[in-house]
């Protein structure tokens, strides 16, 4: 599957294309095969997001994982500040993105 | 310290207007992302991993307690309570908003710093020895001159469009703190024969990925002639600098594919050419700038005892303070490395800590060390104890400095978007394993520095160990390197071999020093024995 993800263009959150909106977790993320580049040209000339672009990912345990670690540690935030990350309360994220 | 005149503080008022309204036309549409990146990072704006990024440039380290407070309220107000400390002696805040980019270049323009040329194609933040103004063994405050080059390069309209980032770094002294010879200009303060002041000239060094140690150009320029001499070698870089491509584009490979002597007969060339066209500031300028950097009101007779009765106290003035060319001062690294934490962070309560203390004990002088720690340049032996007591409070009074734990780590990826690998989990599982062994003071001076990426930010090249991460089909790999300096005794690391995962590399790390105590002589540091023995006996522990 792919995900487009981006960066918001006020906060420079990294974001998540929803189907309908952006969000900042990966698990809200839709598969966009084939239509990553015009939901990009749309969303980016709508000023809803920064220089979006598509990413491999799996689903796992019935949510998005992206293929590669660098989308991993985007999606989650940094693996040696758990506190700064989505799920600051989960001991066991850094598995998911390790 | 330099202070601002009119003329500095009415440009940096007029850039953060001029990108307070570029930042604004973002984000109503008017400029599109192509339009609006080389203008956010010609002021120091980056788009990182998880958010923009904002590098603020602190002019050869050098900063007052009251821009290290105001560092400490743009942590707290506009990112995450934190501040990370770079190895161009630079702050970097990472998850700043583009709504707010505007307001944080104001408050720091209001304390006289801002974000300007920290990325781009153009002369970087100028960096220098940590130590200026303190060392003993400076043959003379080598600020000043950064100072001057600092001026000539803002906004310098030739050199905005360079075909690549340029830096420079400014000694005085036999003894390299800066990694003088890995910058794309090196300039070292001398003193000829005839006891005048000039510069050598050492161009075209550098890491990332093709590491090249600068040769010597040219060894004395008359500090009259030093600005014009600067012009001559970027000159011909601008000229001849590969354009075409980003990964040649360099000055290091100019240099290397001309040949240093076809280089150099250029630069002369342009420099003979420029002698007569006014390029050089007036001296009266320098002079000028020399009076900001006038040694503080030290104290005569000072007490040169120290009450070592703590031995957590004196293994910290051992480790962490440095001669001073002040009888009864030293200077005092305050660590950014505690072991487990990540190297070159500090919190906004931190940074204000830091600044008391500078005020307090230093002159209201703090610096920022290209190993991304901060120095207090100037204590008194008799404020040591009460230094250390408020630092040890703080966490910031780790005994390390230049030991294993010491370690430069580049952010890595858990922040930047270039990186290949984590460089921060590699440096904390390092420096735990060193200090749960015990193991950190029998080794001594370990330069250890790791990179998350081939662009070297980490300095890899350049350590006694040096670590790089690589992607290896989607997983962290990590590359070993020995034998590397980045001070006067330069060398550049070479690989082992085969690289390791991220425990590997903490085992393999392990295995090297066991090596060094078991071939070691004497008082030999562990890039001693490196030079003396070669790679065949680490190779054979770590690959059998």
């Amino acid at each position: 599957m792919k995900l487009l993800t981006g960066n918001d263009l006020k906060t420079g959150a990294v974001t998540w294309w929803t189907g309908s909106d952006w969000s900042i977790h990966v698990e809200d993320a839709v598969d966009v095969t084939g239509q990553e580049d015009e939901i990009a040209s749309r969303e980016e000339a709508a000023r809803r997001v920064n220089v979006p672009y598509a990413i491999d990912a799996e689903l796992h345990e019935g949510s998005p994982r992206p293929a590669h670690i660098k989308d991993r540690v985007r999606a989650l935030g940094p693996t040696v500040r758990p506190d700064l990350t989505l799920k600051p309360a989960d001991p066991e994220i850094g598995k998911w993105v390790i | 310290m330099y202070r601002y005149d009119q003329y500095d503080q009415q440009m940096v008022d007029a850039r953060v207007e001029e990108f307070r309204d570029q930042a604004r036309r973002r984000l109503e549409g008017t400029l599109s992302e192509d339009q609006f990146k080389p203008l956010r990072l010609m002021n120091g704006l980056y788009l990182q991993l998880h958010a923009y990024m904002l590098r603020v440039a602190i002019p050869y380290g050098t900063l007052s307690g009251a821009q290290m407070r105001v560092l400490a309220d743009v942590a707290e107000k506009y990112d995450r309570g934190y501040g990370h400390f770079t190895t161009r002696q630079n702050i970097q805040y990472n998850w700043i908003k583009l709504e707010d980019a505007g307001d944080i270049l104001a408050d720091l323009a209001k304390i006289e710093m801002h974000a300007i040329q920290t990325s781009g194609n153009c002369i970087r933040n100028i960096s220098s020895d940590h130590f200026a103004g303190a060392a003993a063994d400076e043959v003379v405050d080598p600020r000043p001159y950064a100072e001057l080059l600092r001026q000539w390069s803002s906004f310098h309209p030739e050199f905005s469009y360079l075909p690549r980032k340029f830096k420079i770094a400014v000694i005085a002294s036999e003894q390299d703190r800066a990694a003088m010879r890995l910058h794309d200009i090196g300039i070292n303060i001398v003193r000829n024969e005839a006891g005048e002041l000039g510069a050598a000239f050492y161009v075209g060094g550098g890491m990332g990925r093709t590491p090249m140690i600068a040769p010597c150009i040219r060894d004395f320029v008359p500090l009259d002639r030093l600005v014009t001499y600067a012009e001559a070698c970027l000159r011909v870089y601008n000229r001849y600098g590969r354009r075409d491509n980003k990964y040649k584009a360099r000055i290091k490979i100019l240099v290397h594919e001309l040949g240093a002597e076809e280089y150099t007969r250029q630069v002369e060339e342009e420099f003979q050419h420029l002698l007569d066209s006014g390029v050089e500031p007036p001296f009266a300028e320098l002079e000028r700038i020399r009076t900001f950097f006038a040694d503080p009101d030290f104290e005569t007779g000072a007490k040169e005892d120290i009450d070592r009765s703590d031995p957590d106290f004196a293994l910290w003035v051992d480790r962490n303070t440095i001669p001073h060319k002040q009888a009864g001062y030293v200077s005092a690294v305050i660590s950014l490395k505690p072991v487990g934490g990540i190297p070159g962070d500090a919190t906004a309560e931190q940074m204000r800590v830091m600044a008391d203390l500078g005020e307090r004990y230093s002159f209201d002088e703090l610096r920022v060390m290209h190993t991304q720690n901060v120095v207090l340049p100037h204590v008194r032996k008799a404020d040591l104890h009460a230094l250390w007591t408020a630092l040890d409070e703080a966490g910031l009074g780790s005994p390390n400095l230049d030991t294993i734990e010491d370690i430069i780590a580049c952010p890595g990826l858990d922040y930047c978007s270039l990186a290949n690998a984590r460089s921060i989990p590699v440096a904390q599982k390092i420096a735990q394993r060193f200090a749960e062994t015990k193991k950190t003071a029998t080794l001594g001076q370990l330069k250890l520095k790791i990179s998350g990426c081939i662009n070297a930010c980490g300095h890899h090249h350049a350590g006694h160990i040096g670590i790089l991460g690589v992607d290896r089909k989607g997983v962290e790999n990590y590359q070993l390197s020995l034998g590397g300096s980045e001070a006067e005794d330069v060398s550049l690391a070479k690989i082992t071999g085969p690289g390791f995962d991220e425990d590997g590399i903490v085992d393999a790390v392990e295995t090297v020093t066991g090596v060094y105590e078991r071939e070691r002589e004497g008082e030999e540091r562990f890039l001693d024995t490196y030079r003396r023995i070669g790679m065949g006996p680490f190779k054979e522990a770590l690959y059998g």
